[in-house]
């Protein structure tokens, strides 16, 4: 299959990682049909983001930066534009196609986690490696591994609801690692966190994106936590409104 | 193909995860499968039993009833006068063709004795057309033939509640026993007929030759006439021209005027026992639409309970694309959920419902019919309903982009 092959191709240029160009939008726009009304959410973007960099999205709830990061984590379709994944016209694959691509190169961690709530952390983790077809030994090996590299070793057997927000959110890191994404998303991943665990799992991403090579795209409309980042691309009302690099913290 | 074990591994995971879901959706449908099944199972079973005690009346039956007699402007009721004779059975097996046997019956209440034990039971008269016009078969021993009717011989044919009320397990054929005094032999014993559809006990009674009858045990109330004459059509279709043939005969030879009145009245035993057919057709329909009102309700049950976890699940489709699942796993996971819960229910369904049946015929003595329609019908739709609602709003989902379904509530 020539489309399969073109994802293989994708993850392999992925893996060679940093510096090179990873993302490129050209005049994305997307826009909401709600009734007769039609809501536009994003205007016109363009930007370019190359392996390895630590990107922080703000703006004001509504400015569009949740959609940009669900376009570009191939969760939602854009209306017109170009995304250009390492060169690939993500608008050209079909939706198992895209299914692949989150698959293999995208991890998610989302504001409200979005574990499946009555599997454990153990089963959370291994569900990407289930639908990428791995052996079930090493799915649990592999599953187990990043449990305990995010500190939550003994609570593989937890349910979601047994575990604190910050432990839920390491689980949610875990699942987003445990195939080896080079591409991390993370949506408000500690809107619903206290500060001290914030700080956490702010200093884990950090060090994943600094010591892992991991290309991180953050939405934040929190300062403190946008400072972790290396750059900050602002929007409102749909349209990047700055776009400046800075030392991370 | 590894893809398609791994989605049915899932798929089982799922279910065993939602232990609580999957326990009341099977319910619904266990509920539904086993209530149809048990109550067709009943329907059916009464239905039989109807059949049966049909068939041991006797089918094609005509009773031909002595009539009324009007006595100087008074008219007494039907039966008061003795018009029917011996000799009007006679001519009747003679002389209608569409006629297949004829039995002439002189009957009455009398002691049966044998050794120390005694019985009270309905002593009938009758010739050997009896035995096909009844249809009745012998356990043992012999039919009383012509030859017995013409010499009055002292013979007698035995129901099984006599034989158990004076000989116990013992057979009696060959054995004397006395009625009203005279020695009688006994010459066979007929097979259990059980009980009428008017609850009457059709095994308490003995059958003697019609002349014996007359001339040694009611004598004295019967000088040569008949109670009533049984006629057997050959075939269903033949019993209105029998009515008629019979009707005809008997004016002839009572010296009726076409337009006097009758002295006799033809009374068709078919059409009574299929009043009662008919009636328990009616509370097979009944029944039916009892169960199949539960298995509605099963059905809404099933849909209820996939319905209300349509949102949880659209989220956990959501979660599921996320991290790569594409559209035919998650279709596969849900249609093979769906099918499990839907199969595995309806063959506990299945099992509580033939079991059910089971113990109502033994504690409630019912009969009772498990039949494959209703298996397959009580199956089928529960199935069918399970699968929709299982796996209808599951496609719906997968249709959906990533993040719509994640955020869907």
């Amino acid at each position: 299959m020539a489309v399969a092959a073109t994802g293989r191709d994708l993850a392999a240029s992925l893996q060679t990682g940093s510096g090179e160009t990873v993302i490129e939008v050209q005049e994305l726009t997307k826009i909401y049909q709600v009734g007769d009304l039609t809501v536009p959410a994003l205007s016109g973007v363009t930007l370019t983001i190359h392996g390895g960099e630590f990107v922080a999205v703000m703006g004001p709830s509504g400015s569009g930066k949740s959609t940009f990061m669900n376009i570009l984590g191939c969760l939602d379709q854009l209306t017109s534009g170009r995304y250009l994944l390492d060169g690939l016209d993500v608008g050209r694959f079909s939706k198992d196609e895209l299914a692949e691509i989150r698959n293999r190169k995208m991890g998610f961690v989302f504001q409200g986690f979005n574990l499946l709530p009555r599997a454990s952390a153990q089963e959370n983790v291994e569900l990407p490696l289930l639908y990428s077809g791995v052996p079930a030994g090493e799915r649990r090996r592999r599953a187990r591994e990043a449990l305990i590299r995010l500190g939550l070793e003994g609570r593989e057997h937890h349910l979601p609801s047994q575990l604190s927000g910050g432990q839920q959110q390491r689980v949610a890191i875990a699942r987003a690692l445990v195939n080896a994404a080079p591409l991390l998303f993370a949506d408000e991943p500690t809107g619903n966190l206290d500060t001290k665990t914030s700080l956490e799992i702010m200093e884990l991403l950090t060090h994943l994106n600094r010591e892992g090579g991991i290309t991180l795209i953050l939405v934040t409309h929190e300062p403190d936590i946008a400072a972790f980042s290396r750059r900050v691309i602002r929007f409102v009302d749909g349209r990047v409104v700055s776009d400046r690099r800075q030392e991370g913290a | 193909m590894t893809g398609l074990l791994a989605t049915v591994r899932i798929a089982l995971r799922a279910l065993w995860v939602n232990k609580m879901r999957s326990a009341l959706t099977m319910l619904g449908i266990i509920i539904g499968v086993g209530a149809v099944i048990a109550m067709l199972a009943v329907g059916q079973g009464a239905s039989r039993k109807i059949s049966e005690q049909v068939a041991s009346m006797g089918s094609n039956l005509l009773i031909v009833m002595p009539g009324s007699l009007t006595s100087g402007g008074l008219r007494m009721g039907s039966g008061a006068q003795m018009t029917l004779t011996l000799d009007d059975a006679y001519a009747i097996e003679r002389e209608c063709p569409a006629v297949a046997a004829v039995a002439p019956m002189v009957t009455g209440v009398a002691q049966i004795v044998h050794g120390n034990q005694n019985w009270s039971t309905a002593i009938q008269g009758t010739t050997p057309g009896i035995i096909p016009a009844r249809d009745i078969a012998l356990v043992s021993g012999r039919p009383f033939t012509e030859q017995d009717v013409r010499a009055a011989g002292k013979v007698v044919m035995l129901g099984q509640t006599v034989v158990e009320n004076l000989f116990g397990a013992r057979d009696p054929v060959g054995q004397i026993v006395r009625i009203q005094k005279a020695p009688f032999t006994v010459i066979g014993v007929m097979e259990k007929k059980g009980q009428s559809l008017m609850g009457h006990d059709q095994d308490d009674l003995a059958y003697v030759p019609v002349t014996t009858a007359q001339k040694r045990l009611f004598g004295a109330h019967f000088a040569g006439s008949v109670r009533f004459i049984l006629v057997k059509a050959g075939l269903a279709a033949d019993m209105e021209q029998a009515e008629r043939q019979v009707t005809e005969l008997l004016k002839q030879r009572h010296r009726i005027s076409p337009k006097g009145e009758l002295d006799f009245t033809i009374r068709n035993l078919t059409q009574m026992l299929q009043a009662a057919e008919q009636s328990t057709r009616v509370m097979s329909l009944l029944l039916g639409a009892i169960a199949s009102v539960s298995l509605l309700v099963g059905g809404i049950g099933i849909m209820n309970i996939m319905l209300v976890s349509v949102t949880e699940r659209t989220r956990e489709i959501g979660i599921r694309m996320a991290v790569g699942a594409k559209v035919w796993a998650i279709r596969m996971q849900f249609l093979v959920e769906a099918l499990t819960l839907s199969l595995s229910g309806g063959l506990i369904g299945i099992i509580l419902g033939v079991v059910s049946s089971e113990i109502l015929s033994r504690l409630a003595g019912w009969t009772t019919i498990v039949s494959p329609l209703s298996v397959v019908l009580a199956f089928g739709f529960s199935g069918l309903v399970g699968v929709f609602f299982g796996f209808y709003p599951a496609y719906k989902a997968s249709l959906l982009n990533p993040i719509e379904a994640l955020r869907y509530d």
